[in-house]
């Protein structure tokens, strides 16, 4: 056999036995890659697009967030036993009043919960921006929201700017609303 | 390395252990065994015998059973200590903060550690995913570097092979032969389902070639289940969730987008003793009750493909289906099964619109729990105006009452009482222990009546696409092992030296029994020399000197 030849195997073999060394590897790091964000496969990341949905508010009138772009989304999932969340509707309210003019739209989401509760509580804080309700939870599993109070900050792109979990101040507030102000 | 030239002249590719063409030894190790390794043939392993690249090197350490057989060893250690603290699904914890102080909390700092390194959740740990691929490559690649000399040697077979390879062989005969003799031979084993070529003065008789695939077709399976089970990682392939649904509910099944599932209602059956179900009676009387069905009937709406969540007007109903227990409902792909519930949860409480001190009745009122109405008016004008209303009251704070969950367990209500003996109305805060009147005694109360319960269905939601796949990585598993264990590659090579004498040699991968029965015949039938099984002799020698030396 001659040198050339030789040579010419010797290099086949080491191309053939990277290609499939690689096909391996890559499949390997494809699914470590899968198992590490499996569980965050549906939990919406910073700079994902916000899913579009549409939910009826008190007043019957729908409300569907990509009817917003243009606007930044001020998007809270509540319920009327979670305590944090009853804490900082007022606060959202003020600051609604500020930031309404300006471009930020506040929706609160509440979970599935009779129009009586959701009524009553909305008329004994006097809130002024739009209240919708999930009733069957789809919104929810959508956004994969767990822990409650969650606010997801949508900006002006319809795009995920900040997710917010727990309470808020009104300091938080009046700066998450700056956030996601339209220019 | 150099291509090492055997006497006949062949070229074997370095590492060659038996010659390509004639089956000689070519190391002095093997010049000087007794029997020959015929394992791969005697052929190169491949990567034995390149070692310059660091993709050589890589193809090497993987190519090695030694370095397949330890990755198995530490998965099964890794597995093992897993089992011993609870996987993270089991632990009473939700979030991954609240998990990893669940370990801490529980097991001190062993917990801290068995989080730390993942073995909480270890199947999908990443280092414990990287040991199953490297099993992965080794399997692939030890097979690889292992077939495919193999099967070029078994293609590629001489049927002269020289005396010495012949004597290296356990089966052995010598002696005389007459004129047809291999002619006998070769029509004997052609009789036995031998395939038989014949060249010059010898013939190989060879039967279940095939058999030697074993090992690979069965390799082949688990690669094929491995990445099945890869699969499973991947978005919309597996779906294991649980959906808590209480009777009316009508909930978005998790992970099943577009689906929407109401319930029915939810049914438990005992077996009562009586009639036919008396073989029962024995049973109940010891244990109480015993359960005959638990079913959740529900109703399973899609939303049109382009809808919105939330929006829930052009929902179309796909079936009405009963969950029971291992009767689980199935829709595309999805399946729904039993398995837990939840009985007598609140649904309506009713009360009686009262006057103290008389005892007397303006009407009955029914607040439902799940959708309470503002006004529920009686008779003669009297109105009982809901205020407030807390599901599950758990006290007061800044004088206002509070609900700690949203489920109807421990429902509160602020009402209004309006009667004509009362136009200004009455306020109470009625809860089921007690009723606060917070301005002042009243004149009449709302006075429990009854109440009406639901109850809630735990469900579990299943997909698993992945099954056919492990299927099939399965059944190609136990074909290979079929292959290899229930079949045997069994050769003969004889030849007729020119003095008219046979030489003739066995071998076989296993079941040397049939293969000797075999020869018996052949041996009959052609009068061929008397065949001596050489491992046989050895043992029986070294058996011998053993006795000598006690």
């Amino acid at each position: 056999m001659s040198t050339e030849k030789k040579s010419n195997k010797k290099k086949n073999r080491t191309i053939m036995r990277s290609v499939i060394l690689l096909l391996l590897v890559a499949a390997i790091g494809y699914t470590i890659y899968n198992s590490v964000t499996a569980d965050e496969v549906e939990v919406l990341k910073v700079g994902d697009a916000a899913p579009d949905f549409t939910l009826t508010d008190l007043d019957g009138e729908t409300h569907k967030l990509s009817d917003y772009e243009g606007q930044g989304v001020f998007l809270n999932f509540w319920g009327t036993w979670c305590e944090p969340c009853i804490k900082e509707m007022p606060a959202m309210a003020k600051q609604y009043e500020v930031y309404g003019d300006q471009g930020v739209q506040v929706l609160a989401v509440n979970i599935a919960q009779s129009n009586f509760e959701v009524e009553t509580f909305a008329r004994q804080y006097g809130l002024n921006f739009p209240i919708v309700i999930d009733r069957d939870k789809s919104v929810m599993t959508a956004y994969n929201i767990r822990p409650l109070p969650t606010t997801m900050l949508v900006n002006p792109q319809g795009e995920i700017q900040r997710i917010v979990t727990g309470e808020m101040t009104e300091q938080d507030i009046a700066g998450f609303m700056e956030e996601i102000k339209p220019e | 390395m150099d291509k090492l030239i055997c006497k006949c002249g062949h070229e074997n590719p370095p590492g060659t252990i038996l010659c390509e063409s004639c089956g000689r030894p070519l190391n002095e190790q093997e010049q000087n065994k007794k029997l020959a390794d015929m394992r791969y043939e005697g052929t190169a392993r491949r990567s034995q015998t390149y070692n310059k690249s660091i993709i050589d090197k890589i193809w090497n350490f993987f190519s090695s059973v030694k370095v397949g057989v330890g990755i198995i060893i530490v998965l099964l250690i890794a597995a093992a200590v897993g089992t011993i603290l609870p996987q993270k699904q089991y632990v009473p914890a939700t979030t991954d903060a609240e998990i990893k102080a669940y370990y801490t909390d529980i097991y001190g700092s062993v917990g801290t550690v068995y989080h730390a390194l993942g073995f909480h959740d270890l199947y999908n740990s990443f280092w414990f995913i990287i040991l199953v691929g490297m099993l992965a490559i080794s399997l692939i690649i030890a097979s690889l570097d292992r077939f495919v000399p193999l099967y070029k040697s078994l293609k590629n077979q001489r049927v002269l092979r020289h005396s010495s390879f012949m004597h290296k062989q356990r089966i052995v005969a010598e002696g005389p032969g007459s004129a047809d003799t291999l002619k006998k031979a070769e029509e004997k084993l052609t009789g036995l389902k031998y395939k038989v070529s014949t060249d010059k003065n010898g013939l190989l008789a060879e039967k279940g070639r095939f058999s030697r695939w074993g090992p690979y077709v069965n390799h082949i399976g688990l690669i094929i289940f491995l990445f099945g089970v890869m699969l499973r990682m991947m978005p919309g392939f597996y779906v294991d969730e649980t959906l808590w649904i209480r009777e009316g509910e009508t909930r978005a099944i998790p992970d099943a987008p577009g689906y929407v599932l109401e319930s029915k209602g939810f049914t438990l059956e005992t077996y009562t003793g009586e009639g036919e179900e008396e073989k029962f009676g024995e049973a109940i009387d010891r244990v109480g009750t015993v359960a005959k069905n638990y079913q959740t009937d529900v109703v399973l709406y899609k939303i049109p493909e382009g809808t919105l969540p939330g929006d829930t007007a052009d929902m179309e109903v796909v079936e009405e289906h009963a969950i029971r227990v291992n009767q689980p409902f199935k829709f595309d792909g999805y399946a729904l099964y039993q398995m837990d519930f939840q009985q007598d949860e609140l649904k309506t409480m009713s009360f009686a619109l009262q006057n103290k001190e008389t005892g007397e009745s303006r009407g009955d009122l029914t607040i439902d729990l799940v959708n309470p109405e503002t006004n529920y008016e009686l008779e003669d004008g009297s109105v009982v105006e809901l205020l407030g209303y807390y599901p599950d009251f758990s006290g007061f704070e800044n004088g206002e009452p509070q609900t700690a969950t949203p489920l109807p367990k421990n429902p509160g209500f602020l009402v209004k009482m309006t009667t004509p003996d009362t136009p200004d109305g009455e306020t109470s805060f009625i809860t089921i222990q007690n009723t606060v009147e917070p301005l002042g005694d009243n004149d009449y109360k709302l006075a429990f009546q009854g109440v009406e319960t639901r109850d809630a269905s735990g469900l579990t939601v299943r997909k698993d696409r992945t099954l056919p796949i492990l299927g099939l990585g399965g059944l190609i598993f136990m074909i290979g092992v079929a292959q290899g264990m229930y079949f045997n590659h069994r050769r003969f090579w004889i030849q007729q030296q020119a003095d008219g004498s046979i030489l003739l040699a066995g071998h076989t991968n296993k079941n040397w029994f049939g293969l000797k029965k075999d020869l018996d015949q052949v041996t009959e039938h052609a009068s061929l020399p008397a065949y001596r099984d050489q491992q046989e002799d050895m043992e029986a020698q070294e058996k011998r000197e053993g006795e000598q030396l006690t």
